[in-house]
């Protein structure tokens, strides 16, 4: 007969927290903050393909920092919850607060019980209604699940980066402060991040009903121009998007 | 259809994260992802519902749309749909929008059964849009096309009974750069239709006001115009297809789809455009 090791749960959720850390500091970080007509979020992420940051549902987006297979799934599960939830009730009733949480129990139930935690960190953020605030929701590797109200970041070297970011920080600052400021938080001191370097996406008020915006090209190099001497700079991140905030749903119609 | 989500009713949601082993997951099908549930629907059918139109069978009077059309243009497709909806010889709606918004760069109208073609245009917009946010790119307008289709076909059981769903589908090709329409029939098949179409009971009054007036490379002011027209002429001809109303200021709705997407034309131009028709017959000794 054999005697199973005993391992003690603390060493146990020890080592698999240090497991998961490990595996999220590898990766690069990202930062979230809410600017003047919205939300932005910029990636350190060199694949033009591979996202980081993507569209879950009209005024919400999801952005992931570690093993991208283990956060595309998380990403792919959330559309699904959320198209689900708005085609059984209305486009309204989907919230980031109820996708956030069932992110975190879902990531709280894989730490205790699996085998091998995920090795992700994601945020879930939304939009907010009316030109209200905005709503940030950082859920952790091992299900904790914390709301900020300016910006938030996650990956590796978090400390470091959102002190950095933090001391930047102004409320209702333009795109183009807000970027060229998670940028230079992002690269450090000693490096600089090109536009290739980066993934860029806003949540704005101004795109109508699908207000997610990837941040590309042309547009992501003017915006990380420094602004003129005198004149303030301003991003669009295409406002009132035309045609883009028409399709509606279909709903009581007959 | 195997996924953990079968026979999710509307209104029956489950909670919890829908995550799926590598096997069974649906992918971009958002049809998938809900369940077979309009098989089961089909495979019961709804009771009392009679053929030939089913006005006022036993499940009481359904409510129909009527007339939409689609044309060419040069930049895009124009689309214009009445706004009346019908049970049986009654009026049911005078404000029932038939020409929807699938995706950006497309639209979908309907004639039928009103009940499930509103269904139908819903889970279409989901699923354009599921597809895109889980894909990470829109579906071709082939693909669109397609999948309208499927959706047509899996509703033939209950077109047999009657409740039959015939829609319209147009947009911009971005690959192609140029507009394109699609027909469907209740089988499911469609159809790409090089100029223009028109479906629904006023359809054929439609169609041949359209005819008359259609040639290659039209502007966008002569096919909204033309559009108007014929929607104009098939109310003159079918009772079911609503014309402007001018006492309640309810004009049929109007929309371009464009390298630019799907913009709605304004009601104050369409207003506009009807008085200026009406003015025109009426200069040219024609009833108006």
């Amino acid at each position: 007969m054999t005697i199973p090791f005993y391992v003690a749960p603390e060493q146990l959720m020890k080592d698999r927290a240090e497991y998961a850390q490990k595996g999220i500091a590898r990766g690069r970080s990202l930062i979230a903050t809410t600017y003047d007509d919205g939300i932005l979020l910029v990636a350190e992420n060199p694949s033009r393909t591979l996202h980081k940051i993507s569209e879950i549902y009209d005024r919400i987006a999801f952005a992931g920092v570690g093993k991208y297979n283990e956060f595309d799934q998380l990403r792919v599960a959330g559309v699904r919850h959320a198209d689900t939830k708005g085609f059984s009730f209305s486009r309204e009733d989907v919230d980031a607060r109820s996708l956030a949480n069932l992110y975190a129990n879902y990531l709280g139930q894989v730490f205790t019980h699996e085998m091998k935690p995920l090795e992700v960190e994601i945020l879930v953020v939304e939009l907010g209604s009316h030109g209200g605030p905005g709503q940030l929701y950082h859920v952790a590797y091992e299900g904790t699940i914390a709301d900020q109200e300016r910006f938030a970041a996650i990956g590796g070297e978090t400390a470091t980066i959102a002190a950095r970011f933090g001391e930047r920080w102004k409320k209702d600052w333009s795109l183009g402060e807000a970027l060229r400021a998670a940028v230079s938080s992002l690269a450090g001191p000693e490096r600089s991040l090109k536009p290739g370097d980066l993934e860029v996406a806003v949540l704005a008020h101004g795109n109508g009903r699908r207000a997610f915006h990837r941040v590309e090209d042309a547009e992501l190099d003017a915006l990380l121009a420094p602004p003129p001497p005198g004149g303030k700079s301003k991003g669009s991140a295409r406002a009132a998007g035309a045609g883009r905030g028409t399709t509606k749903p279909a709903r009581g119609a007959g | 259809m195997g996924t953990g989500y079968d026979g999710l009713a509307p209104g029956s949601y489950v909670m919890g994260l829908p995550i799926f082993p590598a096997t069974e997951d649906p992918g971009p099908n958002f049809a998938a992802l809900l369940g077979n549930r309009r098989a089961d629907m089909a495979g019961g059918g709804i009771p009392g519902a009679s053929g030939h139109g089913a006005s006022s069978g036993a499940a009481g009077p359904l409510r129909h749309g009527t007339t939409v059309v689609a044309l060419r243009f040069a930049d895009g497709v124009v689309m214009a749909g009445d706004r009346r909806a019908t049970e049986g010889h009654i009026i049911a709606n005078r404000t029932m929008d038939k020409v929807f918004p699938a995706d950006r760069h497309s639209a979908v109208a309907i004639a039928g059964t009103a009940g499930p073609a509103i269904e139908m245009v819903r889970l279409f917009q989901t699923q354009l849009e599921h597809y895109e946010k889980v894909e990470g790119v829109a579906l071709s307008l082939e693909g669109k096309a397609n999948q309208l289709g499927v959706m047509v076909r899996d509703h033939f059981p209950l077109a047999l009974q009657g409740l039959v769903v015939i829609p319209l589908f147009a947009g911009y090709d971005v690959r192609r750069a140029r507009g394109r329409i699609f027909t469907y029939d209740v089988t499911g098949g469609h159809f790409e239709e090089a100029e223009h179409h028109a479906t629904g009971s006023g359809g054929r009054d439609a169609r041949t006001t359209i005819k008359l007036g259609f040639r290659d490379g039209l502007a966008r002011d002569e096919a909204v115009e033309l559009a108007i027209q014929s929607l104009y002429e098939a109310a003159d001809e079918d009772s079911a297809t609503g014309g402007p109303d001018v006492v309640r200021g309810i004009y049929p709705t109007v929309a371009t789809v464009t390298a630019a997407g799907y913009q709605g034309v304004t009601e104050d131009e369409v207003a506009e455009r009807f008085r200026a028709l009406i003015e025109r017959k009426r200069a040219a000794g024609q009833a108006p």
